[in-house]
């Protein structure tokens, strides 16, 4: 029960706002603040009330589980189910979603009701991606997230929005008309097989077939999944969606749509199709380390904030792409943690980039500098958060991309070598933003009244989370342990039967315990 | 009494989080207790804890005090701990000792500045992070401490933010030492998933017992951190950044680029010194480099015009011996000099911030001059240190530290002649651009108006660092003189003891009386050319061969140059050039053409019945003329 109210009380929050707001403004922000922190309380209650249990490896893989029949004729069935992995997410989603309703305290003054009314059932879509354990289900959430989201981008966003939205919702859907093709060649693959039809995940587990029908119908999942994260070069429809929607819009699309398809990926693509993940594996891992180094060569060469921060995410995520692939249980660990981390850090990027937006008209970097001086608030915050995108230890961001390297480097050594590269990158374009925005002398422009108490409040508690898993991750690690080792076990012995005829890769995976 | 142990790096990270919460809305007084006293609090407490462990030296020969497990995942277990041995203690003691003179120093010499509180914030962020790395008892926290020096490395050179060159040049510092940090990134990889620990110790015991000499993975996992090495050390061919980094306040670049820091790459080999032991080659290398990076840098030194930037190529020299030292084994010869070289050079740097303090921010020596009678104590202490740099025989702790060092790399099985002579020669260079130094800024001529005299708070840590630059050397006697190894009989639980090869005890002393003899000649050569007969240099300066060589040595052997070309420009081009991303222009392209068909089919209904008809006849007609070849 508790799931689907994870689900049904931002689907409530928004419509809610949206009646409200006709008597004022406050009601929709109010209303959406307390809905997405209801949503943190519960997933928060689930965490503490299942701490250990997360842990140890027993025979129950859910800490909680929602079954009903919706179309029993076509073997459709409301399946809810929660596991570490995706309490992280939710976690993430209701964090994100507080901090992306405060960031937008002033700045939407324009249908705000309808403003939040969209951003709640982006939100409520999101979390559904994350409980689905239904393929079609999880199809229909997965293109509930996407409308609401296009009319953010496309409603209020920046100067070139209609393009970025329209741009946005063409990638996304044709990409997802893959993935539906492919949720019904699996459903009718396990039908033939078996005389059961049926779109339960469970059950579509260990579906057999031939080996190239296993990779099309892959493919058709990877593809929807590496658009999503977005991994080269499916990527370009990112800048513009990430540079022209608001601020809430971007922190949404960077801290958490990206990450429905490195979840995609750890709960379907891989699971589903095992042996052939594992024959995708060295593509895979190869898409992500080209990510990591072109995502951080276009960021640095970017003249506009927004768009040098949308860029990054290119390269984070090819980290998250190259521990899924590595697949042992450090690089997957370390897939978790870079997924929480960079969405927390580049959501408060965005918020940064978004604030300065508000204050000073402008996104050129050329025509910033030296705001460190009007504002040092948002100058520190922004150094903090550009030293978390470089991957500075003691913030989490390290811990991630620390872990996905050492898991793949016993997979791959030349190829995690060359990703480590990506680590210089990161400083480069790091820096550059820094010296770009806050340094250097300032130039003439409007006065830049620097954070004030709200928008303080919402860049500390982000900090404090980057810190918290730089230095203390074992919670999280915990917390996606059991999610990890189910996924080793199905992947695990696959590989190892890889390794035997093909010497030639050395490593292989390893058991951590 | 080891339970204090974590109070040490703990309280300069509280003082920074004091300063960076609070630091605005403190009075500049609190602002210098807080920054100070945290720092002098963890100096004492060394200094507690020091004496404990020598009074009563623990049976492990270390105390170690694990806080908690940071990351717990299978055998990937690195924890916050801290472990105190010999080597630890040392650079402890020196960190925290000098970093507390530098702090009061900075009371004084940072007053007039905008930014205080930032500014021992920051201070107070580095002696927290350079103790974290050297206390650190796993590779992982090392690497924590590591990156978090460089960070305030680049935050502290770019103190004064508001003029680019000094962004840029913190920029190149951080870009720079990350180019070796990656390598040693890659290092711990490699460490960790062939011996599966990062454990300091459990390394090198496994290592010893899994990796044969010579073998392919130690020479890789010494190469790899030979690279971070190389790069926050500044040695060949990283050193480019740490000239430019003199654009930090003065005392920063006494503390972090002179004094600790820079010196971090030493204290890595030490510290894993069996995996370099189980490298022979990169244990050459590590000699070569040392060795080359001396000679390089000690020329640099001798053509600049800034007093910072001789200062700063003096240091990679100095750093270009300890290099030496270590490639011949000589740890503690080469932790030693790191010893007597962060009191000199930190001297050096602070005599060298008052001079430019009197002259309202002038840095050109050759506008300085005559300063001797207006600043005594200012000197009087930058020649002691310039005496203890120069390595002025038996006076100065420059003379033991370096003689240990060029004894070493003859007497070494791993040394021989021509490393022998680099230190050799390195000798005279030494003190001919010391006290070219020392003869521009504080003899001959008046020209600059002294405008503000140092007071108290800057005084002391001068005189406290000049007696150390004397005494400090009386740690370690050579066999000719006393015998008295103390210094390396406290670390040879750590570091093993010099193979020697020759050491035969007159060629001992043979070698020492020379090395004096050339420091002693250098100061003379020095005397002659840059204060008694100025205008041998000045008939020298116009001949074209030499102007050539002048401008080659004064920009640093052209590496700037070489890189920019190499490295810079190609990816700045590369970048510019693909702004817009290419693959974004296929999708564009993609885009471009269904409008192209969207438009042409759109021509087709044009409302005109004659076409329509046209077209349907024309239609039929294909359609027909198909069916009947099929």
């Amino acid at each position: 029960m508790i799931l689907i109210l994870l689900i049904l009380i931002p689907f409530a929050g928004g419509l809610l706002s949206w009646l409200l707001s006709r008597w004022s403004d406050k009601w929709p922000r109010w209303l959406s603040l307390v809905a997405v922190g209801l949503d943190l309380a519960l997933a928060f209650s689930l965490w503490i009330g299942h701490r250990s249990s997360l842990y140890f490896i027993g025979k129950e893989t859910w800490i909680a589980e929602v079954k009903i029949k919706w179309i029993p004729g076509l073997g459709i069935g409301f399946h809810l189910a929660m596991d570490g992995l995706s309490l992280l997410m939710v976690m993430l989603t209701a964090f994100l979603g507080i901090m992306s309703v405060a960031a937008s305290w002033t700045e939407i003054r324009e249908r705000v009701g309808f403003f939040h009314f969209n951003l709640m059932w982006s939100l409520a879509g999101i979390v559904g991606v994350f409980l689905s354990l239904d393929l079609f289900l999880f199809y229909f959430f997965w293109e509930l997230m996407l409308v609401p989201m296009y009319f953010l981008i496309a409603l209020w966003g920046h100067e070139r929005r209609i393009y970025a939205a329209v741009k946005f919702f063409i990638f996304t859907q044709l990409s997802g008309l893959l993935m539906l093709a492919s949720i019904l060649g699996l459903y009718f693959a396990h039908g033939q097989s078996t005389g059961t039809f049926t779109f339960d995940y469970e059950q579509l587990l260990g579906t057999t077939m031939s080996s190239t029908k296993a990779l099309f119908l892959m493919l058709g999942f990877v593809i929807a999944f590496l658009v999503k994260l977005p991994a080269v070069p499916f990527h370009t429809w990112l800048p513009d969606a990430h540079t022209e929607a608001p601020t809430a819009g971007s922190v949404i699309l960077a801290g958490l749509l990206l990450k429905t398809g490195a979840y995609g990926l750890l709960r379907f693509a891989v699971p589903l199709f095992p042996g052939t993940a594992s024959d995708f594996s060295n593509i895979a891992m190869v898409l992500g380390v080209a990510g990591i180094l072109y995502g951080a060569m276009l960021a640095f060469a970017q003249r506009d904030f927004k768009r040098l921060v949308a860029y990054t995410s290119v390269s984070h995520m090819g980290f998250v792409l190259l521990g899924i692939f590595a697949g042992n249980a450090l690089a997957l660990q370390g897939a978790v943690i870079q997924i929480i981390c960079h969405g927390v850090s580049t959501g408060a990027l965005f918020i940064i980039v978004g604030a300065l937006q508000e204050r000073i008209h402008s996104r050129d970097l050329e025509k910033m500098g030296g705001l460190w001086t009007v504002a040092p608030r948002i100058g520190g915050a922004g150094l903090f958060f550009a030293l978390a995108s470089l991957g500075l230890p003691g913030l989490g961001n390290f811990v991630g991309e620390f872990l996905v390297l050492a898991g793949a480097y016993a997979v791959n050594p030349g190829l995690t070598v060359v990703a480590t590269v990506g680590l210089v990158a990161a400083t480069l374009y790091s820096l550059w933003m820094v010296q770009g925005a806050f340094f250097g002398p300032r130039k003439e422009g409007p006065k830049v009244p620097d954070f004030g108490a709200r928008e303080m409040s919402v860049v500390l508690l982000m900090m404090a989370v980057i810190v918290w898993i730089g230095i203390y991750p074992r919670p999280i690690i915990k917390a996606a342990t059991r999610t990890v080792n189910t996924l080793r076990q199905t992947v695990g012995p696959v590989q190892s039967n890889k390794k035997a005829t093909q010497p030639s890769s050395p490593g292989g995976n390893y058991d951590p315990q | 009494m080891p339970e204090l142990l974590w109070l040490i790096p703990a309280l300069p990270l509280l003082g920074f989080i004091v300063l960076v919460a609070a630091g605005s809305r403190l009075s500049r007084r609190t602002v210098a207790i807080v920054g100070t006293g945290s720092v002098g609090i963890a100096a004492a407490l060394s200094i507690f804890l020091g004496t404990g462990f020598l009074a009563y030296p623990p049976l492990s020969h270390h105390y170690s005090q694990t806080l908690w497990t940071w990351i717990d995942l299978g055998d990937f277990r690195p924890s916050i701990s801290f472990y105190l041995d010999p080597l630890s203690l040392v650079m402890v003691f020196v960190v925290t000792v000098v970093g507390f003179l530098i702090h009061l120093y900075s009371t004084e010499f940072m007053s007039e500045e905008e930014g205080y509180s930032r500014f021992f914030a920051y201070m107070n962020l580095f002696v927290g992070s350079m103790l974290i790395l050297v206390l650190a008892d796993n590779l992982l926290l090392l690497y924590l401490g590591w990156e978090g020096v460089g960070l305030c490395s680049y935050l502290l050179i770019g103190f004064w933010y508001k003029d680019t060159a000094n962004g840029k040049a913190a920029m190149k510092a951080f870009i720079v030492t990350r180019i070796g940090d990656t390598a040693m990134a890659v290092g711990l990889f490699l460490i960790f998933v062939n011996l599966r620990t990062l454990n300091i110790q459990e390394v090198m015991q496994k290592a010893l017992q899994s990796w044969p000499e010579s073998s392919a993975l130690a020479v890789a996992a010494a190469a790899l951190l030979l690279g971070g090495a190389l790069g926050k050390s500044a040695q060949l061919p990283l050193q480019t950044w740490l000239p430019d980094a003199m654009a930090g306040p003065t005392p920063v670049s006494a503390l972090i680029h002179a004094a600790t820091m820079v010196t971090a790459g030493v204290y890595l080999i030490a510290r894993t010194n069996v995996l370099f032991t189980l490298a022979p080659v990169v244990q050459e290398a590590v000699a070569i480099i040392g060795a080359l990076t001396l000679l390089l840098a000690g020329f640099s030194a001798l053509t600049q015009h800034d007093i910072k930037r001789v200062l700063a190529y003096s240091t990679i020299s100095q750093i270009g011996y300890m290099f030496l030292a270590l490639g011949v084994g000589a740890w503690s010869a080469a932790i030693f000099h790191f010893m007597t070289h962060a009191f000199f050079k930190a001297l050096l740097f602070l005599g060298a911030g008052s001079v430019i303090l009197a002259l309202e921010d002038e840095h050109n020596m050759f506008k300085m001059g005559g300063l001797r009678t207006e600043l005594p104590v200012t000197f009087r202490t930058f020649l002691i240190g310039a005496a203890s740099l120069s390595a002025l025989p038996l006076v100065t702790a420059g003379f033991y530290s370096k003689d240990l060092i060029i004894w070493s790399s003859w007497s070494s099985d791993k040394g021989g002649p021509l490393l022998w002579a680099a230190g050799f020669a390195g000798a005279l260079l030494t003190s001919l651009y010391t006290f070219r130094m020392v003869f521009l800024t504080f003899f001959g001529e008046k020209k600059g108006v002294v405008n503000k005299r140092p007071g108290i708070r800057m005084k002391i840590p001068l005189v406290i660092l000049a007696a150390l630059s004397i005494v400090g050397g009386f740690v370690e006697l050579p066999r000719t003189l006393g015998n008295f190894p103390a210094f390396s009989g406290f670390l040879n639980t750590v570091l093993p003891p010099v193979e020697t090869a020759h050491g035969d005890l007159s060629l001992e002393a043979i070698m020492q009386i020379g090395a004096s003899l050339l420091s002693i000649l250098g100061i003379y050569a020095a005397y002659i050319l840059f204060l008694k007969r100025r205008r041998y240099t000045e008939e020298l300066g116009i001949v074209p061969i030499s102007q050539a060589i002048h401008r080659f040595w004064f920009s640093g052997w052209g590496f700037d140059w070489l890189y920019d070309r190499l490295f810079v420009r190609p990816f700045f081009w590369a970048a510019r050039i693909n702004r817009d991303d290419f693959i974004d222009l296929i999708y564009a392209g993609v885009a471009w053409y269904n409008r192209f068909l969207h438009r042409a089919l759109s021509l087709t209904q044009s409302g005109r019945i004659r076409w329509y008809a046209a077209g349907i006849t024309l239609g039929a007609i294909i359609t027909i003329g198909i069916a009947v070849i099929l």
